[in-house]
């Protein structure tokens, strides 16, 4: 068969088979940019599992300490902390900027998105093989991180955090951090992308998003649904004993239900990526420019 | 096949970056062959190709090609290629993957983008080096690369942006060999080049530009035609030079006839090439002179540049 039948046989199929197409497209961009993306970005690592190191430090240096019930109920409190304080406001705010805004930022700073623009393939299947790239990469890191700080945490207390685990609530507040933590890497992930498309730097409007999730909780409750965290409170197993000013990053004024939770973080990430995908429309190769 | 969808067409296709023109009300068509871009820096040539191929978008006008726009993206990139002059490449990629990955995205399977990689490598003369990184390339390695990826899905329009620069004289004319076998099978290939030399030799047409403008647009020798201020050039190789350039003073349309320094020829400037033809033919049979080759002088793009847009680069 002559190079030019080929030609024509991919031709004949991709018409014949769009959808075959599109997703075949989409599986070989997600490896392509895993393949980038996990090569890079040393500190999104570091971000992810700075709390899992400190963990592993206490857990070393307070082998000595008495590690009964109420020690479990303590440190319980002191994960919730850390999913809730620290990686939902900070490691996987940050990392997915960082992972999400250089998918195609950073192409056109590397001057190397024009051949991402040269190849059949519809710029709203680039937007979603581009996002399931960068989620496929923050989940794994984010989920391994939160599964290390919560096995450094309970493997300390010996029969008695195996048995807070597995007979205990201790194996469905991991479940419920995995869910959330997804979820925070698919909402901030969207965001982040949409982001990157409306402004050639990212980091003012990234501070600005980091601003209107922290002070969400003041608005009226059609307002909060806009804000990423809204959702992810309500998912959260463990409420935190926090009071004061430091309270607004944990009180969830209007609770909803978790499958209303899940439902409403996932439309309004798929409606970022529409968005996105509008976006995606209008630029333009100018590297000049950047 | 209407003609439009053997076509490339641009319509009153304007381009500006803010306040600043890029082109300005572009408007011709381009039958398949080899057409060449000239015209100084920043003309618009790069604006232009990067408009046809969708990596911008014309503030004005509409951009044809064989029929499809790049708003449909499937079935346009599969008839376009284009090798741009950006000289970058996705970090940590060797010349096979460069183009074999695109090759995957068309929707060929493994074995047919294996098959298309190795022959695009061997056109381009890339095989021995396909598997170092291209961070190590050269210049001129990196251009052909470059210039592999573009062809290896076999785009019926294939683009390419100063594709010579770079090259060593023995890949320059292996290069050109490959545009002519191209275009030989009836594709379109639009070149930008600063060497015109070499554009006169290999190009069906050219797009001459100045500062945004189409400054002039055909074939070579129509476009000479087209320039009335500047008188052609014909050279004249004969037995008898001060006879003939003696009944050329004679014509109205004759500005100039200067005989050869070697005696054997007259160079001869004329407002009407086809008068003095006719002069010639009448001399030739009469006898009184013996012509041995009768040649254009100045009917290629080096002096249609000249006098088209000037030495300086702006449109005279």
């Amino acid at each position: 068969m002559s190079a030019q039948d080929l030609v024509v046989r991919a031709q004949r199929w991709s018409k014949e088979q769009p959808w075959r197409l599109f997703a075949s497209q989409i599986s070989i961009l997600v490896r392509n940019e895993v393949r980038r993306n996990l090569r890079r970005r040393i500190w999104i690592y570091l971000l992810a599992l700075i709390p899992a190191l400190i963990i592993l430090a206490h857990v070393i240096l307070d082998r000595n300490q008495p590690r009964g019930p109420a020690e479990i109920e303590n440190d319980t409190q002191v994960l919730a902390g850390i999913v809730q304080l620290y990686y939902f406001r900070l490691g996987v705010f940050f990392a997915c900027m960082g992972i999400f805004t250089w998918l195609f930022r950073g192409e056109m700073v590397e001057r190397t998105l024009h051949y991402q623009f040269l190849v059949p393939v519809r710029r709203e299947v680039l937007v979603v093989g581009k996002f399931l790239a960068g989620s496929v990469v923050a989940i794994a890191l984010f989920e391994t991180a939160v599964l290390a700080c919560f096995g450094l945490m309970y493997s300390r207390f010996g029969s008695a955090g195996k048995s807070y685990v597995f007979d205990g609530p201790g194996l469905g507040q991991l479940g419920s951090y995995l869910l959330v933590t997804a979820l925070a890497c698919l909402g901030y992930g969207a965001v982040f992308l949409a982001l990157s498309m409306l402004f050639k730097n990212p980091i003012i409007p990234g501070v600005v998003i980091m601003g209107w999730e922290a002070i969400a909780p003041i608005f009226p409750a059609w307002a909060q649904a806009l804000s990423v965290t809204f959702y992810l409170k309500n998912l959260c197993p463990v409420s935190l004993p926090i009071t004061g000013p430091l309270a607004i990053f944990t009180i969830v004024a209007e609770p909803v239900s978790p499958f209303i939770a899940v439902l409403g973080l996932l439309c309004l990430t798929l409606a970022i990526l529409v968005l996105s995908c509008f976006l995606i429309h209008r630029m333009e190769i100018t590297y000049t420019t950047e | 096949m209407t003609p439009d969808d053997r076509q490339i067409v641009f319509e009153g296709v304007s381009k500006f970056y803010g306040e600043v023109l890029g082109v300005n009300k572009v408007s011709f068509s381009l039958e398949p062959g080899i057409t060449s871009l000239v015209g100084p820096n920043g003309s618009g040539k790069t604006t232009l190709m990067n408009l046809l191929t969708g990596l911008i978008k014309p503030t004005q006008g509409a951009i044809h090609v064989l029929g499809l726009t790049p708003q449909q993206p499937i079935e346009f990139f599969r008839q376009v290629g284009y090798c741009t002059q950006f000289d970058s490449f996705p970090p940590g990629t060797n010349g096979y993957d460069f183009i074999y990955s695109p090759l995957r995205l068309h929707g060929f399977g493994h074995g047919q983008a294996t098959r298309l990689t190795n022959e695009a490598l061997e056109r381009a003369g890339m095989t021995q080096v396909a598997r170092r990184k291209v961070a190590g390339y050269s210049k001129g390695m990196r251009q052909r690369i470059r210039l592999a990826q573009a062809i290896a899905h076999h785009p019926s329009v294939l683009v390419l942006d100063e594709p010579l620069n770079g090259l060593d004289p023995m890949a320059r004319s292996e290069s050109i060999a490959l545009f002519e076998a191209i275009a030989k099978q009836g594709m379109h290939v639009i070149i930008s080049s600063h060497i015109l030399e070499e554009v006169d030799r290999i190009s069906d047409r050219v797009v001459l530009m100045s500062s945004g403008y189409v400054v002039a647009e055909g074939q070579i020798r129509e476009v000479r035609r087209e320039v009335r201020d500047h008188p052609m050039q014909i050279l004249v190789r004969c037995s008898n030079a001060a006879r003939l350039a003696a009944a050329a003073f004679e014509l109205d349309h004759v500005v100039e006839a200067k005989i050869l320094n070697d005696g054997h020829g007259v160079l001869v400037c004329t407002r009407d090439a086809e008068q003095f033809y006719l002069l010639l033919n009448k001399i030739v049979s009469g006898g009184l002179v013996e012509v041995d080759a009768v040649a254009p002088a100045d009917d290629d793009v080096n002096s249609i540049y000249q006098y088209l847009i000037g030495s300086d680069g702006g449109a005279a």
